[in-house]
């Protein structure tokens, strides 16, 4: 049987996502007439809410370009990117790549990269508990037997790559004082994890970028410096692993396989 | 094992010795709030959070119209973009600081 | 779940809440706000679930589509339902999704007979997954349909007869449906059966107007209760008896201090409220 229950809304759903719609065929208000403003609360609360989840999500991303700019880039990408859940904290996954081809934006070419910052602290912030090995678990490994070792990283754990400086930018924008210039304007790669309760942004060493891709890939650290040593040849293998485990990044080790060396 | 590998483990061999010399002991577990939820301020919260839902509406209307002659005007436009530089970039330890 | 006042929790309000233990009856999380894995939501629910009652009220399930039931986020649901063991739960009679957009806003339904036996398939189908009864809540609505012949408090008490479910009895919503459509509020409280009534919820609205000028109430959340609505409530507690009854202030979010009072003014007219003659006061609802 043909549900017209289903035709209903189809109906419904049409008119509230095409302003230029009319209010659908048997939508009333009292006395039996279509009455355009009342349904108008519905679009508005759609849209307006899907905007503000937007706001909550890329603050930075809005101080950046400003409270109008943002609004009316947010309202674009709902346009073509209506929600396909009801979890409204993973709504604008496709942010990045939205601002990235935002003609309009253009005039902010980091800003992209700035909203991609934004996306990996929120899903960090969600992401699954885990608690990370300390510094002290390195001393416990023979160096010989940590080298052949595969690292398990921190679920909440991203990294992000830009040719600017969205870190030290991402930073100087968490509250509302004024900006200064940037004295380093070079590109930053960052890790991000929320290791404990709390969300931390590093950024990463030479090479680092790599070496944690490589790590997190199930690499043993040997390779994994291999990996970063033909990113960068400045990469420091003693430092960057005990930083990784310094700031939270690694919640297993797993040793390796005795006769398999560095590949 | 090959000679790079040997490198790799001296490498870590000598640091890991070194912080042990410098080894501070491990801190009491910490078990208070701040441990437990953070230190963000109160009030930053709901902002930390993200997108809460609503099973509310609004009266705020959404306007329409062509907002495209709207150009940035948020901090990027004071903020100094010095054009193509490229430099190093700055260790792990070099930290940014929590919100 | 006590005859008591309740609030909606607010993360601007954990902290708060944790280092003052406030004297509240329970609070209510909306569902999909404690959906993501892990993180700062869970370790502040946590805390306060080991302090007070919680009820889950579901924002998402959309649980008047014409299309199935999303059985991922009914999954969601049970997941959340296990973990902090909710003294209730409760959703709205409206849908939101029309696959595969989810509009994020709760729509009105015409009330049929074939959206109710759609919506009884929907309400058996959620409260066999999740174990337990499930409350609907009445919506505030704005527009209607031209074919809705049944009453809404008709439509609701079929609802209960066809499965057993409970109700959420919006005191606010009443008001603004009523007020939007020029029907009378306290004859609407009248034909809701009382018994079945799990909870009720308080809100503040804001006034706007329609296309020819009429008053047009729209349910914002965003401010005190009003007189109104309170005395809605009162009349609605001399049939009802004590129930709890929750302050939803979900806009422009006050301080502690002025949710606590307005749940403080519940209070005083749930004290006042005799209790209905056969009523188990308390009863919980979550099975296991």
């Amino acid at each position: 049987m043909p549900s017209s229950l289903a035709k209903i809304q189809a109906e419904f759903q049409f008119a509230l996502l095409d302003p230029e719609r009319p209010v659908p065929a048997g939508v009333v208000g009292p006395g039996g007439m279509a009455d355009a403003r009342r349904f108008a609360i519905h679009r508005n609360t759609i849209m307006i809410g899907l905007v503000e989840a937007l706001e909550q999500r890329f603050p930075v991303t809005r101080r950046l370009v400003g409270e109008e700019f943002f609004r009316a880039m947010a309202r674009a990408y709902a346009a073509v990117n209506m929600p396909r859940s009801p979890l409204m904290m993973h709504y604008g996954d496709e942010i990045p790549a939205f601002v990235a081809v935002f003609a309009p934006a253009r005039s902010v070419p980091y800003l992209a990269d700035v909203a991609a910052l934004e996306l990996a602290w929120s899903r960090a912030y969600h992401a699954p508990e885990a608690v990370p090995l300390g510094t002290d678990t390195i001393r416990s490994v023979l160096p010989a037997a940590l080298i052949r070792s595969t690292l398990t990283t921190h679920p909440s754990l991203h990294r992000l790559r830009s040719p600017y400086p969205i870190g030290s930018i991402w930073r100087m924008h968490q509250d509302e004082t004024d900006v200064e210039a940037l004295e380093d304007w070079v590109g930053e790669d960052l890790l991000v994890l929320r290791p404990h309760a709390e969300v931390t942004v590093h950024i990463l060493p030479p090479g680092g970028h790599a070496f944690v891709g490589a790590l997190a890939g199930g690499e043993s650290i040997a390779a994994a410096a291999d990996a970063a040593i033909e990113e960068d040849g400045r990469f420091d293998l003693g430092h960057s692993l005990i930083d990784l485990f310094r700031v939270g990044g690694v919640t297993r080790i797993e040793p390796g396989n005795e006769n398999k060396g560095a590949t | 094992m090959d000679r790079r590998t040997v490198n790799y483990a001296l490498a870590i061999g000598s640091l890991t010795a070194a912080l042990a010399l410098t080894a501070t002991p491990a801190p009491a577990q910490d078990t208070s709030k701040e441990k437990c939820f953070g230190v963000s301020l109160a009030g930053k919260n709901d902002c930390a959070a993200g997108p809460g839902t609503t099973c509310a509406g609004t009266s705020k209307v959404d306007y329409q119209g062509n907002a495209w002659t709207l150009v940035p005007k948020g901090t990027c436009v004071s903020m100094p973009v010095p054009g193509g530089r490229k430099g190093s970039l700055e260790a792990m330890t070099r930290d940014l600081p929590k919100t | 779940m006590p005859p008591r006042a309740g609030v909606g929790l607010k993360p601007v309000h954990y902290r708060t809440i944790l280092d003052e233990g406030p004297d509240v009856g329970f609070f209510e999380i909306h569902a999909e706000n404690y959906m993501g894995a892990g993180g700062p939501p869970h370790r502040y629910l946590e805390a306060i679930r080991s302090e007070y009652p919680i009820s889950l009220h579901g924002v998402g399930l959309s649980i008047g589509s014409a299309a199935p039931l999303d059985r991922d986020h009914l999954m969601r649901l049970k997941d959340l339902v296990d973990r902090y063991q909710p003294g209730l739960f409760s959703e709205h009679l409206a849908w939101s999704s029309h696959s595969p957009v989810h509009m994020n806003d709760l729509l009105p339904l015409p009330y049929t007979e074939e959206t109710l036996l759609h919506v009884a398939r929907h309400v058996d189908e959620v409260q066999s997954a999740l174990r337990c009864r499930v409350l609907l809540e009445n919506p505030s609505t704005y527009v209607t349909f031209a074919r809705s012949p049944i009453p809404e408090p008709d439509f609701l008490a079929a609802l209960v007869r066809h499965t057993g479910c409970g109700l959420l009895l919006d005191v606010n919503n009443v008001y603004v449906s009523a007020i939007n459509h020029g029907y009378d509020e306290f004859a609407y409280i009248d034909a809701i059966p009382v018994e079945h009534v799990g909870e009720v919820h308080l809100a503040g609205h804001s006034p706007s107007h329609d296309t020819a000028g009429r008053t047009l109430l729209i349910d914002t959340h965003g401010s005190a209760v009003s007189d109104n609505v309170w005395s809605l409530y009162a009349y609605a507690l001399r049939r009802l008896g004590p129930v709890p009854t929750l302050i939803e202030w979900d806009n422009d979010v006050p301080p502690w201090e002025d949710l606590s009072a307005e749940a403080e003014r519940a209070e005083t007219y749930l004290r006042q409220a005799r209790p209905r003659h056969g009523a188990e006061v308390g009863d919980a609802v979550v099975a296991g």
